[in-house]
């Protein structure tokens, strides 16, 4: 095995171009545990953790430009308002210890399914930028998982940061685990209402080969929203509504039995994440609108 | 590979360094600090819990070549860190035969007669070391709380241990050690 340490992030490309097998490790908590346990023995690991902007992140005008090695510790401690619900999951990831060297870049690399950020990305909206020495692109986040534990990255790309819209309105996240801490997702949901365009996002973790969205149970509720003029006159939520949803969620799972759980405990509780979910976050916009509207 | 690194104020070299090797091996193996215990190897247990540039960390998941330059405090120097953090005086180091000697000199009941840091003291005045395996994780996770957040509630102290698994005292005492040393903390300022 040979350690490649480059100083920056064109000697990173460089070397990824002239060893597309090298391993990128990071915050090591996904790679380091392969090689603890001799199930990946890479030709070449590739240090990134000399490359001091992938710790860097930039708010802008309508996103957040997050590097790709920014610990999930600073997203909770300092993005929790542009990315609220990104900040919720990575409040989930593991323990502190792993918070502190983990990143969203490594969570899109390893592209496990379980990944805690995906929900939450694919809720809030994202490209992800990579690069290689051919060049820059931005993949969207609804095509970068392309099956399990795959990506749509080229053999000699690198993840260099993660560009997430800024919320424009309530997001939650919930995820389903025998402890709060130290676990992998049974299954997770990620939600995001954007008022400014009048939509619903959704993200379902840890339910299907890779982390999807529940488009159809999103069409309908945009729909039902927007036919009942709820974004404008704030009511609650009809009840036959929010089953519809959660139906339409659990039913954009594709899971699997394993040892964390059964396929249908996994449908069904997808299905309560994304009512709880929805209801947490429409209150929430209702709350928001009577503060900012002063309406009795 | 070579690896020259900062270990509890001191710069260490290590040698002869496999590439895949982690952190906490370097430490145990190569330089002989076994303070930091090998349990999971997989992130899930905290017993290997070091600091490397202040931040807590699990030492099996950093790669050896990634602390290249940097600094790391085990258990082994914790005692002379928290001292040092106290009364802010020169940064002296514990050096690696002091560090690979340390032992509880004195009563290894009561503590008395070593040089402890004062989370190490409240948990043997506590009882809260039983078979002491995840103890030295604990204490570096502890102690970095306590220096963050002088004044933990009690989910504050569960949520910086939460990642710290002891499979013997059921963590009651754990909590009353983090609490005592806490409350003499305070009583010091």
């Amino acid at each position: 095995m040979d350690f490649l340490r480059p100083a920056s992030w064109e000697e990173a490309l460089a070397a990824k171009a002239e060893h597309p097998t090298a391993v990128p490790i990071a915050g090591g908590t996904d790679v380091m545990v392969e090689i603890n346990f001799d199930h990946r023995r890479p030709e070449y690991l590739m240090d990134l953790n000399r490359i001091g902007d992938l710790c860097e992140w930039e708010v802008g005008e309508d996103s957040v430009r997050l590097g790709a090695s920014v610990p999930y510790t600073k997203i909770m401690e300092h993005l929790r308002a542009e990315l609220p619900g990104l900040a919720l999951a990575s409040h989930t990831v593991a323990s502190p210890q792993i918070r502190n060297r983990g990143g969203v870049g490594g969570n899109l690399g390893t592209a496990s399914p379980a990944g805690d950020a995906h929900p939450a990305l694919l809720a809030a909206g994202a490209e992800v930028e990579v690069e290689s020495v051919r060049g820059a692109r931005r993949i969207p986040i609804d095509a970068f998982y392309t099956g399990v534990k795959r990506n749509a990255l080229a053999p000699d790309e690198l993840i260099r940061a993660v560009h997430v819209k800024k919320a424009d309105g309530p997001q939650q996240f919930s995820k389903v685990g025998t402890r709060n801490a130290m676990v992998i997702a049974v299954c997770a949901f990620g939600l995001a209402l954007h008022p400014r365009t009048r939509t619903v996002r959704t993200g379902i973790g840890s339910a299907a080969p890779t982390p999807v969205r529940a488009k159809t149970a999103e069409e309908f509720l945009n729909a039902a929203l927007e036919e009942g003029g709820f974004w404008d006159n704030g009511k609650i939520i009809t009840p036959s509504v929010a089953k519809q949803f959660a139906d339409l969620c659990s039913a954009a799972c594709n899971p699997i039995d394993d040892v964390r759980g059964t396929a249908s405990y996994r449908r069904h509780a997808v299905g309560v994440m994304a009512r709880r979910t929805l209801t947490w976050t429409w209150e929430s916009y209702r709350g928001a609108r009577r503060t900012t509207e002063g309406a009795a | 590979m070579r690896v020259n690194f900062t270990v509890n104020g001191r710069p260490q070299e290590a040698d002869d360094v496999w590439e895949g090797e982690s952190l906490l091996y370097v430490l145990r193996e190569r330089l002989g600090l076994p303070g930091s215990k090998n349990a999971c190897e997989q992130g899930e247990c905290g017993s290997c819990t070091v600091r490397l540039d202040g931040v807590p960390v699990c030492s099996c998941l950093v790669a050896a070549g990634q602390v290249e330059g940097r600094e790391v405090v085990t258990v082994e120097g914790l005692a002379d860190y928290a001292r040092q953090r106290s009364c802010a005086s020169d940064a002296c180091g514990t050096s690696l035969q002091n560090a690979q000697q340390w032992e509880a000199t004195g009563d290894s009941q009561t503590g008395e007669g070593t040089e402890l840091s004062p989370v190490q003291q409240a948990f043997i005045d506590a009882g809260a070391v039983q078979c002491g395996f995840c103890t030295p994780g604990l204490l570096v996770a502890a102690d970095e709380m306590l220096e963050r957040n002088p004044t933990p509630t009690d989910a504050d102290i569960r949520e910086a241990l939460s990642g710290n698994l002891c499979r013997c005292t059921g963590y009651e005492k754990i909590m009353d050690a983090v609490r005592l040393a806490a409350a003499r903390q305070g009583e010091a300022v």
